[in-house]
């Protein structure tokens, strides 16, 4: 398969040249007259003037350069005077002495026109869509004040798709092609692109086949970006409230690191509100029987993954030729499934340290029933992710015990806002409350999971100490931090330099990737992300419908709350220290390798390309 | 209007003028500018429909600063009626390879490719055969230029040139975004000239003799003479090569049978004209412009099976890329059938007509831009036979 992005980089690389040439271009819009960079489109030249074209397919995660302009939906279209035809705003670059109009009546006749077609090929399922209130064609039909659809022509009709982590509903696809470039230029996975022609073109996995029969990693990047009902999570929250409702179970709720920095966004709060404590509230409230944390398995995550991590480069340093460098980080799931797909030949060099959501499972089911005198059936663990490949990832056989998985449902972000929402609760105004004992400890090393580079310093904070005997210095990694898709830097391990490579986007991974394959890796470790930002971005967050700063404020925000945790590395946290002593005895032991550490598959002949 | 009359005449095809290598040697002692500017002077234009000088287009590209760039003959010929490419690529293929050879030789191509309608392929082996002789033989005469072919995916929208080079490229045919034009990043976003089968071949005769011959046939607008596909109620169909320029009524009575109440001129996305316009109507850029497709119609035919078949025809063959064309076609299609069986008004056809309009202006490419031609024009000629 050949992949779009290899030739979107060609493209890019051909924008770049052109854009060498650091012209001024003075043109006229709306008959104000100014002056834009040769390059910059007429939706960008109208926006610094104070003039919203709508769009619908255009998509652009500012400096990140995920961008999606197939000039595809025309709805920006605009009037440039002297041409025959209306042109889309998003792709047309702005010319010398262009007049353009982008709201007289012609225009605006076009582009009812055009959401009128997307209406008549829509179902009419806002009661009871999962993206009513979010979804952006109906907030176009909201402002264009259609009430009525003058053209009455078939609607498509398709298959509905369900997988573990995400619906394919695809009757509600506009043809937007933006999951397809997060998937294939961002993701670089090629799961979903355009198939069929006319009427029934529709973006759907190779011959139409389900998500679970294709190469998809469920990190929901697609989801997060879909502008309609289309693409959505596997809802689970009925059989949550289900669980909850029953009084024979004891319902048991972890929270991961990025959840805290987003969830506040669905209650009108500014995008980087820190809600630890209401979230905990909120969570009792609604009748969970303890509230524990995810940043407790986080850090115990980091006790294995970062003793691991020595492990194996003691026995480099001692001459090993066995062992395999660099490590690579294992607790995104979405990572996972990526190269369980695409690199089976390297299922060997991540480490095998389980997902911090995992571990909280295993532990959970095991160390908490018998500590609060529970069978394993009568426990419920719900996990509240950023993510949705985590609800795949509790479904994998490995991760249950008779037939009863170690965690039995996770909610996204969006779902626990939802069924907050739903019990009336009143976020903002709740008071903080702290998390249950003995699995709601957690220091700010587990907290920075949450973004890019946070898994690494964390890690390293640990791995430091544990190696030199000596107290870090400085805590603050700056060098490993920030937004840069693939970032690298070397810490001084008391005289011994560990190279450390972090990548988010499994695009990025896969060069990494490449490198180590090709035996041209200088790493020693490496940090990977699934999605742009980590789990802050995650497929499950709040949509951010295009804003990067929403990401930018959720980093900070994570860096905040490490900041201000008492307890910052992984191994000081006490209840940490507790669970070895009482239970799993010392990190890569028999009891932690058991629970906390697993394996992987190549999933190559899973995948199913055709009936 | 300059008009023309009716003349057969046997360009294309005649092979007595069949020594192309003469032409090629002749040609690339020449400075490739004064090239340039003979077929500019001639005043061809592109005969894949949209008709764009080709001089131009050449000069365009040659400009373009670029180590690589590509020449490409387009013979797709996916549009219903015309199968004249196919004829010239059977009979004269030598003709089209130098068209090609000399356009690399102009605007500094060093690779050529012919992308040839999936249809075609029968064609494929023969023409690998003539294509490596040929390369052989220009590789001898010091002309760096090779010519390889590929087979199309196909669908008709991999005749728009875009969407040509995207499926050339291993993606999906659809249509890009433009500009950038193809002259500046076109196959590999690199400067590329693509142009008909026929274009190339009027290139060979230009080059050897010299645009003033060429120019005696044909009016200013339309120079020279253009291959027909003559198709529908006719007692002659095939292909045959006129002077541009002429009216309709002409042609009608020369291959109508008599009976004759319209020509869709431009295949599916060309106009229709009914007999009251025949005489009225001049077959060149002037007038209305033809890819070749001449279908012909006599009172026995219902204009709405002809739409509905047209509609049928893009509701499938849009590459759904872009909402005006991907719903508006089945819009159409499912709007004159509801019409047709009373569930609508006769006046929604008016509002299908404006829709019509709209596809013209805000669709992505040519394809749904041209519908509103057979529809607007079918509606408004035989809106009778389209309501009862
Ligand atoms: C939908 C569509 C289909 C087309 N199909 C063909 C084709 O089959 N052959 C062709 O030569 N040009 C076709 N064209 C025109 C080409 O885009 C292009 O203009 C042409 O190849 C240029 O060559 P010329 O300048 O020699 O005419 C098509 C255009 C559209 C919009
Ligand atoms: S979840 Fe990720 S891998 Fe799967 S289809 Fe969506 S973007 Fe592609
Ligand atoms: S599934 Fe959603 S994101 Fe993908 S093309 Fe359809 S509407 Fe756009
Ligand atoms: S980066 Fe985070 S949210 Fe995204 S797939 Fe990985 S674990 Fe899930
Ligand atoms: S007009 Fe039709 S064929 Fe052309 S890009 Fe749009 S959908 Fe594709």
């Amino acid at each position: 398969m050949r992949l779009k992005y290899a030739d979107n980089v060609i493209f890019r690389n051909y924008l770049k040249d052109q854009a060498k040439n650091m012209e001024q271009i003075a043109l006229t819009i709306d008959n104000k007259k100014l002056t834009v960079e040769k390059g910059v489109t007429i939706l960008q030249a109208a926006r610094t003037i104070g003039i919203e074209i709508p769009t619908l397919c255009y998509f652009n995660l500012g400096d990140l350069q995920i961008e999606n302009k197939p000039g595809g939906c025309r709805i920006c279209v605009v009037e440039i005077e002297g041409r025959k035809n209306l042109a889309p705003a998003c792709v047309t670059e702005c010319a010398t002495g262009m007049v353009v109009h982008t709201h007289n009546i012609r225009v605006l006749n076009a582009r009812r026109t055009v959401l009128e077609l997307i209406l008549s090929d829509h179902p009419f399922d806002c009661l009871v869509c999962s993206k009513s209130g979010e979804c952006e064609l109906q907030s176009l039909a909201q402002k264009f004040g259609i009430r009525e659809i003058h053209y009455q022509g078939e609607k498509s009709v398709y298959r509905k798709d369900t997988s573990p982590a995400i619906i394919r509903d695809i009757d509600k696809c506009i043809m937007c092609r933006r999951c397809e470039m997060m998937c294939n230029d961002f993701q670089t996975c090629g799961v979903l692109s355009a198939i069929n022609r006319g009427f029934q073109s529709v973006v759907a996995p190779a011959f139409e086949m389900n998500l679970d029969h294709s190469t998809c990693t469920y990190c929901g990047q697609c989801v997060s970006v879909c502008p309609t009902g289309a693409l959505t999570e596997q809802d689970h929250t009925r059989s949550v409230l289900n669980a909850l409702a029953d009084p024979t179970k004891t319902v048991v709720v972890q929270t991961a690191p990025a959840v805290r920095a987003a969830l506040g966004e669905a209650f009108g709060l500014p995008a980087g509100s820190l809600v630890t404590g209401k979230m905990v509230a909120a969570l009792r409230q609604l009748g969970f029987d303890y509230v524990f944390d995810t940043d407790f398995a986080a850090d115990l995550t980091i006790m294995e993954e970062g003793s691991e991590l020595l492990d194996r480069l003691t026995r480099h340093l001692k001459g090993d030729p066995h062992v395999k460098l660099p490590i690579l980080t294992s607790c995104c799931p979405g990572w996972v499934n990526f190269f369980e797909h695409h690199f089976p030949e390297m299922i060997d060099i991540p480490s095998t340290a389980k997902s911090p959501q995992q571990m909280f499972g295993a532990v959970a089911k095991t160390y908490l029933a018998d500590k609060i005198g529970l069978k394993r059936k009568d426990l419920v663990v719900v996990s509240i992710m950023p993510c949705l490949a985590k609800k795949y990832e509790c479904t994998r056989e490995e991760f249950s015990s008779d037939g009863n998985p170690d965690v039995d449902y996770a909610l996204s972000t969006r779902e626990l806002a939802n069924l907050i929402k739903q019990a009336n609760i009143g976020f903002t105004s709740l008071e903080d409350e702290n998390f249950d004992d003995p699995m709601g400890e957690s220091s700010g090393a587990a907290v920075i999971f949450g973004t890019t580079g946070g898994v690494i310093e964390a890690a390293v904070r640990t791995a430091y100490e544990l190696h030199t005997g000596k107290e870090l210095p400085k805590l603050d990694f700056e060098e490993l931090r920030g937004l840069e898709f693939v970032r690298s830097a070397t810490v001084d391990f008391d005289g011994l330099p560990i190279r450390i490579g972090i990548a988010h986007g499994l695009g990025n991974a896969r060069k990494l990737l490449e490198e180590i394959k090709a035996g041209r890796s200088r790493y020693h470790a490496i940090e990977i992300m699934a999605c742009p930002g980590g789990c802050i971005g995650g497929g499950g967050q709040p949509y951010t419908h295009g804003d990067i700063n929403i990401l930018k404020a959720r980093q900070k925000a994570i860096y905040e709350e490490d900041k201000r945790k008492p307890l910052r590395k992984s191994h000081e946290n006490p209840s940490i220290q507790r669970l070895y002593e009482e239970f799993l005895g010392t990190p890569l032991g028999e009891m932690s390798h058991h629970l906390l550490h697993t394996h992987y598959f190549d999933k190559t002949g899973e995948v199913i390309i055709s009936e | 209007m300059e008009k023309r009359n009716l003349k057969k005449v046997d360009i294309i095809f005649d092979i007595s003028e069949c020594d192309y290598l003469a032409v090629l040697d002749k040609t690339i002692l020449r400075d490739p500018d004064e090239v340039i500017l003979d077929i500019i002077d001639s005043g061809l234009k592109g005969r894949g429909g949209a008709g764009f000088p080709t001089g131009l287009k050449w000069k365009f590209t040659k400009n373009e600063d670029s180590e690589i760039k590509y020449v490409i003959c387009n013979a797709d010929e996916g549009e219903p009626g015309t199968f004249k490419d196919r004829e010239i690529l059977d009979r004269v293929p030598e003709k089209v390879f130098t068209g090609m050879a000399i356009c690399g030789f102009c605007i500094g191509a060093k690779e050529g490719y012919i992308y040839l309608r999936g249809e075609y392929n029968f064609l494929l082996e023969e023409l690998k055969m003539k294509i490596d002789l040929f390369n052989k033989q220009i590789r001898e005469k010091g002309l760096e230029f090779t010519i390889g072919i590929r087979s199309g995916s196909g669908a008709y929208i991999c005749g728009e040139e875009s969407a040509l080079f995207e499926s050339m490229e291993g993606y999906r045919g659809e249509p890009r975004n433009k500009p950038p034009y193809p002259t500046v990043a076109g196959y590999n976003w690199k400067p590329t000239v693509i142009n008909n089968v026929e274009t190339l071949v009027y290139v060979s005769m230009i080059c050897r003799l010299g645009p003033d011959k060429f120019k005696e046939l044909g009016t200013k607008d339309s120079r020279g003479s253009k291959v027909f596909s003559v198709s529908g109620d006719t007692p002659s169909a095939g292909i045959f090569e006129l002077e541009l320029g002429m009216p309709l009524n002409e042609f009608v009575e020369e291959f109508g049978d008599g009976d004759t109440k319209a020509v869709q001129v431009g295949g599916a996305s060309g106009h229709c004209v009914p007999r009251k316009q025949f005489n009225e109507t001049i077959i060149g850029f002037e007038g209305i412009p033809t890819g070749g497709s001449m279908m012909i119609f006599n009172s026995s035919r219902s204009m709405y099976n002809v739409l509905h078949d047209y509609l049928e025809f893009f509701t499938e063959e849009s590459c759904g890329q872009c909402t005006p064309c991907r719903v508006g076609c089945q819009q159409l299609l499912k709007g004159i059938e509801a019409v047709k069986k009373g569930e609508r008004k006769p006046a929604y056809l008016e509002e299908l007509k404006k829709l019509a309009l709209t596809m013209k202006v805000a669709a992505k490419c040519g394809l749904g831009q041209s519908v509103a031609n057979p529809f607007n024009s079918i509606i408004d000629n035989f809106r009778e036979e389209i309501i009862y």
